[in-house]
């Protein structure tokens, strides 16, 4: 049985995505929609086109290429069309200058894992390893495990990057595979889950508190974002949730904005447009919250070592 | 130029400045003074002998300066940055001179006088007996028609064959040592029968007038040291005249027997090579912390001095190597090529000779001062083992992630590997290192000269005109300029060794006419002093007498031709997306109105640089063939002919001269430097370029240069230092060469660009050297914003 699935990038010589030196695979496809999501592309299951205008020499290319009269042409240049677009890449196959790029594409196991394993001797010299990312990994379960499964021959280190939103049964074979999870605490109330991720948290609450039960490493991290979950009530349900699970460092992922663009080449429109990069004063605001409620915190890229739990 | 005050001391902060600003000047003493020793012995005596009186008139006769403050002393020229000429290698016409002082980089005062002596003392004299006039005469037209079409360069044409470094045998052996051993040497000659007797007694003759020249000139510093003693007012001062008087009859009459001895022996005879010819190749005292090690811990033993102290006349011997500005060029080499570095490249760690860990106290202390001095002169690298604690080589990190170009990194066990391969002994590999660039080389016992650059990529560009040089429209490779038509990817390249062989046959026959011209005319009997086994051998450096001699062709632009064929395997072999005719036209006209193929041959072929087997098996294809080409020919002076492949700047001329390559390259663009990636094709990150590099077999050559540049915030913190460790270290189990880090992001070089003055202390790493960003031209300051910054995402 041959095992696909679909991703949007390989990054290799990632720093920030677990110990050492990483590669880190990112899943196309996540359940949630969160309205800060800095990989939009990576959302829809389907690949997607990657639109860059300014890269555009107005060449025409993919105007004559496109069999379904989706790119019309414009005053500055081609434009698509996507009512019309029948996901056929066309395009960004003929297209000269990546002003059209596809975001998305299968790949089998055996062979994801053999570009995972291109740089082994890195992560052996690095204590490094692979890290998978989205889109969220757990959308495609089967994939995912059967990758961890060929990593863990290998002798691979894995880290799973996840919101958590997943069937049980799914987690519960990843943790025996995988060295490490991240794992995204967004919010606490319901209420704003749904209105700020498009799904509800209680499923992502209680396993988390299940992997926690399993023993297994994990590192909490909680994106901060200005107005959603950077108040003091947010952040103390935060702490009370944490305690009660039993975690006592969290590594807070302060909002940046360098997501916004990628709104833009997609067609999609991003929800909190002009918002600037969370200060480092607020930021510290945040973490005195978290710290006299009990909770220890790292800013992202201070916590160098992952292999340290939240169970710590 | 903003020069922010550095040194540990007011000393050193006094002669590094007076260093750092004194503007570099030409000095016609040296030319004067070779001239009058020419006329007076030229035809009279033997050329060894010719030579060493000609030192000897140099010691003797050349001003001497002990500047104020100053621990160390001696100079090239007549005081700091004052910089001689070789009339006897290659003489500057007028137009040189006003290309020297006028043009706005690299530039040295020649003031009315020296150009008046220029014209009517020193041409007059050297018109036809230069070496440069001597080796044009003597190429074929065959030899001509390449070297102008920009195939190779000729590196004697402007300097006379050098490329070696000191081992540590000065430091046990007074040149009195050296005289009687001569002596022993020629009575043994005289009561033999060996064929040879009267030419090794010339040559052994003529070492002896030269060690004999340099004591002499340390004792000029000593009189002068003692004559400034008695008229200083300052008793401090006063005593520190007294010692350098000391230091100087002591040294380098007898060997040395502290650290301050030590470090002047070397500079004595530092400046001993360097004048007796214009050897702006690198001489360097190579492994300086393990040759020091023995002085320092004995010196703190006794008393004598303490960590600062050493400090402090480390950080003078740092001035003393930038007060020495290279010598410029002549002819059009001049005006392609300009930097005020020697190439001095000083060895850090590595391994003992008996193979164990190379590291000392001193390594570190060595690590602080240059990165307290970051002066251009002298470079500084260091050679990492696998036995050298990570420490090391994570202080080595800290001091490359200031960013200001220095240390480059070596690999110990692959410099071990290819000396071993090219035959060296396990000890004097171990006792080896790198000089120069990136040039491997058995210290103190080889000659490894480089003889020119190698264009590998216009290579191809002739292979594809069928033998005709498309920029001059003369057919100077195989073939006759007809249409040609390859049915396949392998018939190319079949059609491509062709022709490489018959370049490099072209180049290596130039050679081997120049080695002997060099050989016979230009002997350099002081040098021959430092080099085993000329002494043993009673023969010459440029002769053949040290104990190894290599002569390297630099391959230049292996990234730009792997990924220009790269481009016709798949555009035009495989997917058939363009004709060989259509594509050429399209190359010969520039991509005039074809931006879209242009951009399509950029973003749709696989490039070298990301580990993708596609292009990087390419690329050993055509590593393998230069190899093949050029490795293991015999030299003239029974040395071998090997490869390495670095560009120091070459890869901006190499490309001038070449038309739009099917990389989608613009005519006259620079080429890939070293064997990095084409300037901004390597997408994958640093680890995929390292496994790229990896994939040509280093241990084959003797160097590759390999240039990654970060932006400073990927190598900040404890993360970014371990990064940088674990990289090095995998690059290095690849069997990785060299590597060396360039730290600067490109809005700070664009800003530097845009305003030079508020940016002069800025030194980037070029290309095995470092330079001040505001003295490259704007072409190469362009093409290092352009090189990929590599993000961590």
């Amino acid at each position: 049985m041959k095992i696909k699935g679909t991703i949007f990038n390989i990054q290799r010589f990632s720093l920030h995505d677990g110990p050492g030196i990483r590669t880190t695979v990112f899943f196309k496809g996540c359940p949630l929609n969160c309205i800060w999501c800095q990989n939009p592309e990576g959302i829809s299951r389907e690949p997607l086109l990657i639109r860059q205008q300014q890269k555009c020499i107005s060449c025409y290319s993919c105007f004559e290429q496109c069999p379904q009269g989706a790119v019309k042409k414009g005053i500055s240049g081609p434009k698509v069309d996507l009512s019309l677009c029948q996901s056929c890449f066309k395009c960004s196959e003929i297209c000269p200058t990546g002003a059209i790029e596809k975001a998305g594409r299968m790949i089998r196991t055996e062979d994801l894992v053999g570009e995972l394993l291109k740089d082994r001797l890195v992560f052996e010299e690095s204590g490094g390893g692979v890290t998978f990312s989205g889109g969220e990994p757990f959308l495609q379960p089967a994939f995912l495990i059967g990758a961890l499964q060929l990593l863990k021959q290998k002798g691979i280190h894995t880290v799973i990057e996840t919101c958590g939103y997943s069937a049980w049964k799914p987690l519960e074979q990843a943790a025996a595979l995988t060295d490490l999870f991240l794992y995204d605490l967004k919010l606490i109330d319901e209420d704003q889950y749904l209105k700020y991720t498009g799904i509800s948290g209680t499923e992502i609450l209680k396993n988390l508190k299940k992997l926690v039960n399993l023993n297994v490493a994990i590192q909490v991290r909680m994106p901060i974002i200005k107005g959603i979950n950077d108040d003091q009530k947010s952040l103390n349900q935060a702490a009370a949730y944490l305690r009660e699970a039993g975690i006592k460092t969290i590594e807070l992922i302060p909002y940046h904005n360098f997501g916004e663009a990628k709104y833009e080449k997609i067609g999609l429109e991003y929800k909190l447009k002009g918002m600037s990069k969370y200060s480092d004063a607020d930021l510290q605001i945040v973490r005195t919250i978290l710290n006299k409620a009990g909770i220890m915190t790292n800013s992202e890229g201070e916590l160098n070592d992952h292999s340290r739990t939240g169970r710590n | 130029m903003i020069t922010a005050e550095r040194g540990a001391t007011e000393r050193v902060k006094k002669l590094r400045a007076q260093s750092e600003s004194t503007a570099p000047e030409i000095s016609l003493e040296r030319a004067l003074l070779v001239t009058e020793a020419y006329r007076q012995n030229y035809g009279k005596v033997s050329k060894p002998l010719l030579r060493a009186l000609t030192f000897k008139h140099l010691m003797e006769n050349k001003t001497i300066c002990i500047n104020d403050g100053e621990l160390l002393v001696g100079e090239r020229g007549p005081g700091p940055q004052e910089t001689p000429t070789y009339p006897e290698l290659c003489c500057h016409t007028l137009a040189d001179l006003d290309v020297i002082s006028e043009r706005k980089k690299i530039s040295f005062k020649v003031s009315e006088k020296t150009k008046k002596t220029q014209q009517e003392e020193i041409i007059p004299y050297w018109t036809g007996l230069s070496m440069r006039e001597k080796i044009f005469e003597n190429m074929s037209p065959a030899w001509l028609d390449c070297y102008e079409a920009g195939l190779f360069t000729e590196f004697m044409e402007q300097r006379a064959p050098g490329h070696t470094v000191a081992d540590d045998k000065i430091y046990r052996t007074g040149m009195l040592d050296l005289v009687s051993r001569i002596k022993v040497k020629l009575t043994e000659l005289e009561n033999g029968d060996d064929p040879d007797s009267a030419a090794k007694q010339d040559q052994l003759q003529a070492m002896a007038i030269c060690a004999e020249a340099l004591i002499r000139f340390a004792e000029r510093h000593a009189e002068m040291a003692e004559e400034k003693a008695r008229v200083e007012q300052d008793s401090a001062r006063k005593d520190e005249l007294l010692e350098i008087a000391r230091v100087c009859r002591q040294v380098p009459a007898q060997a040395p027997r502290n650290m301050w001895e030590a470090l002047q022996y070397y500079w004595f005879v530092h400046l001993g090579v360097i004048t007796e010819l214009n050897t702006w190749d690198a001489f360097c005292p190579g492994r300086l912390d393990q040759h020091l090690e023995p002085f320092y811990r004995q010196d703190l033993a006794a008393g004598n001095l303490d960590c600062e102290r050493a400090r402090e006349l480390l950080q003078c011997f740092w001035v003393k190597f930038n007060n020495q500005p290279a010598p410029p060029k002549v002819g059009i080499t001049l005006k392609e090529s300009g930097t005020y570095t020697d190439f001095a490249n000083i060895n850090l760690g590595g391994v003992k000779a008996d193979g164990s860990d190379g590291v000392n106290d001193l390594t570190y202390l060595l690590l602080e001062v240059i990165d307290e001095m970051r002066l251009l002169q002298p470079s500084t690298n260091v050679q990492v083992s696998k036995k050298n604690p990570d420490l090391f080589i994570r202080k080595a990190g800290e001091v490359i992630r200031r960013g200001w170009g220095q240390p480059s990194v070596f690999n110990v066990e692959a410099v071990i590997q290819e000396l071993l391969t090219q035959g060296k002994s396990l000890v004097d590999a171990r006792c080896g290192g790198t000089s120069g660039c990136v040039e491997t080389g058995a210290f103190g016992k080889e000659s490894y000269i480089l003889t020119g650059y190698f264009n590998l990529t216009k290579v191809l560009e002739i292979t594809i005109n069928d033998g005709v040089d498309p920029a001059t429209g003369k057919l100077i490779g195989l073939g006759s300029g007809k249409e040609v038509q390859f049915d396949s990817f392998d018939q190319l390249m079949d059609a491509f060794k062709r022709q490489l062989d018959h370049f490099i046959e072209i180049k290596i026959t130039g050679n081997q006419i120049i080695e002997e011209l060099y050989a016979k005319n230009m002997p350099a009997p002081f040098l021959s002093l430092i080099i085993d086994d000329c002494l043993e051998n009673a023969r010459d450096y440029n002769a053949g007498g040290s104990r190894y001699n290599t002569n390297y062709v630099q391959g230049v632009g292996i990234g730009s031709i792997t990924d220009s064929l790269a481009a016709l395997k798949k555009h035009v072999f495989e997917d058939k997306k363009y004709t060989w005719q259509e594509l050429k036209e399209i190359l010969q006209k520039n991509f005039a109105g074809r931006e879209e193929v242009r951009q399509y041959l950029i973003h749709k072929t696989p490039h070298y640089g990301n580990d993708d087997d596609y292009a990087d098996s390419i690329m050993k294809q055509v590593f393998k063939l230069f190899y093949e080409s050029v490795n293991g020919r015999p030299s003239y002076r029974g040395g071998t002919y090997r490869i390495n492949m670095l560009p120091t700047t070459c890869h901006v001329y190499f490309g001038s001269v070449i038309g739009a390559t099917p990389d989608g390259r613009l005519s006259g663009l620079p080429l890939s430097e070293g064997i990095s990636p084409v300037q901004g094709v390597d997408l994958n990150g640093p680890t995929a370029v390292i496994k790229s590099a990896a994939k040509m077999d280093h241990l084959l050559t003797g160097g590759t240069l390999l240039n990654v540049k970060f932006t400073p915030q990927v190598l900040a913190g404890d993360k970014g230092l371990d990064s940088l460790v674990h990289l090095v270290r995998s690059y290095f189990r690849m069997d990785g060469h060299h590597v060396q880090f360039n730290v600067v992001d490109a809005e700070t070089l664009k800003k530097a660009q845009q305003n030079p003055e508020a940016y002069g202390n800025l030194i980037v790493r070029v290309a095995g050297y470092s330079d001040y960003f505001n003295n490259l031209s704007e072409q190469l300051q362009n093409e290092i914003i352009q090189r990929t910054a590599h993000e961590s995402l």
